[in-house]
């Protein structure tokens, strides 16, 4: 096996998430699940490998699985040019890049420690996208600007 | 009236400078009432709450005093007794009980964003009173009013806002208001006080140009409103540079010779020594007038919201 091959192994079934923004593939890992015990295949991780379009990247790819719309949206708050690439059976099915919706809901907690969100009230905690890249969200509640975004990820 | 009825006062972002004006023209015509020179019965069989998980005596009675000289009735559901009746309970579940005894919720909540979540759970109106460090809409809808009112109108006025800039959300909701309704800004603070970049930008984006200082003296001479708030000596870790810079603000009839002689000076108040006493007797004092502006804007804003035709009867 050669060291090109060894870097990129194909998968049969799966999904590769490309152009993720260099440093956070550890953060995509823990949106789709993977830093616990739960994931039962194998999953790959590229960081700060080179790409003609920004630089520098990191991919991740997951064999046997393919993501619900919340963790494409969670990956689209901390890397809003990342790619979803669907594999079934070697082949590229499905790619397409990750975008925010204009409302995001139940996916990040506001960073405000007194926004009643942080109560335990009964609604999910939602925010304005005032912009896609980079993301700003603004909480629909209190209206304060999300700061650190990646670590407010629920 | 059909954009007002039924609906919120949560932010004064949600409402467009027409609202604003809309207000502004129906309280000027609620003065007589307010004062108790003229009576009505309009609102007569509508039941305000005034729903305060805590103390706010002005703004509380305010609310009470409009809603009243409209004829209508207040239930007081206010702290401490909502602290102890609400133990446990979430403000969602209080709101869904309060709005079966009443027309109109004013919500005084320490939690930011507690005014939205009210709306999002209350199909009565709900007009934020205050949420934490949050919005206060019918402030600023009173400090425009109060500007428009002394000065005859907004626009191109030069308005110095000096204090705390940088914590207190309702200068930055003024700002922005201001800014909309084309006023000129001077922001005077200490550095480590002074307006976030974010409100400028916003000031910025709506056509203006705010100017910063850090001494009143640069400013006061070009100032037509000048608009006090509290420095507060827990911002500061070291009392003596709270001191020093308490005392670089305050107000006083020598910092005052500078000053335009139609020069209105305004304060959401209370104060404690931001303006000295000898000021309020100087034809600038504006800032019980002002206070007192909170009755017919808060009259406005109920019959607008409950859909009274406002075209007849006054
Ligand atoms: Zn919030």
């Amino acid at each position: 096996m050669s060291m090109k091959d060894f870097r990129v192994t194909p998968i049969r079934n799966g999904t590769v998430i490309d152009h993720i923004e260099c440093g956070m593939a550890l953060k995509v890992l823990r949106i789709i699940g993977v830093d616990g015990e739960k994931i039962h295949s194998t999953v790959s991780v590229l960081m700060h490998v080179p790409s003609k379009k920004a630089g520098w990247k990191d991919v991740v790819k997951v064999e046997d699985r393919e993501l619900d719309p919340s963790e494409v949206d969670k990956i689209a708050l901390i890397s809003p040019r990342a790619t979803i690439n669907i594999i079934r059976d070697f082949n590229v099915a499905e790619k397409y890049k990750v975008r925010l919706p204009d409302v995001v809901r139940g996916i990040v907690r506001c960073g405000n420690p007194n926004c009643i969100t942080n109560l335990s009230e009964p609604v999910e905690p939602e925010f304005v996208v005032e912009c896609k890249d980079p993301p700003i969200l603004r909480c629909i509640y209190c209206d304060r600007i999300l700061e650190n975004i990646s670590e407010h990820i629920i | 009236m059909s954009v007002f009825r039924n609906s919120d006062i949560v932010s004064i972002r949600d409402l467009s400078k027409e609202s604003i004006e809309q207000i502004m023209d129906l309280a000027e015509r609620m003065i007589p009432y307010a004062k108790g020179e003229k009576k009505t019965k309009v609102l007569e069989g509508r039941i305000l709450a005034n729903l305060f998980f805590e103390p706010s005596t002005r703004t509380r009675l305010s609310f009470e005093s409009a809603m009243v000289r409209l004829g209508g009735e207040v239930l007081d559901v206010s702290y401490p007794l909502m602290t102890s009746v609400a133990k446990g309970e979430t403000l969602a579940d209080t709101i869904r009980m309060v709005e079966s005894y009443a027309d109109v919720i004013v919500l005084r909540h320490p939690h930011e964003g507690a005014a939205r979540l009210a709306a999002h759970f209350s199909s009565k109106p709900v007009i934020n009173g205050g949420d934490g460090a949050g919005q206060h809409p019918t402030q600023t809808i009173l400090d425009l009013f109060t500007i428009r009112r002394e000065k005859g109108k907004i626009e191109g006025m030069n308005v110095v806002l000096v204090g705390d800039l940088k914590y207190g959300r309702t200068a930055h909701s003024l700002a922005e208001a201001l800014a909309l309704f084309g006023a000129h800004l001077w922001l005077v603070a200490p550095q480590n006080l002074q307006m976030p970049k974010e409100t400028i930008k916003e000031v910025e984006r709506l056509g203006q140009k705010p100017k910063l200082a850090s001494k009143l003296e640069e400013v006061i001479a070009e100032a037509d409103v000048l608009y006090v708030t509290r420095i507060q000596r827990e911002r500061f870790p070291d009392p003596s540079e709270y001191l020093k810079v308490a005392g670089s603000y305050r107000i006083d009839k020598s910092i005052l010779r500078e000053a335009k002689k139609d020069l209105i000076i305004m304060h959401p108040l209370p104060r404690v020594d931001e303006i000295a006493p000898e000021v309020d007797n100087t034809p600038h004092a504006r800032y019980f007038q002002q206070a007192f502006n909170g009755v017919p804007v808060r009259m406005a804003i109920l019959l607008l919201l409950l859909g009274v035709d406002v075209d007849e009867g006054f």
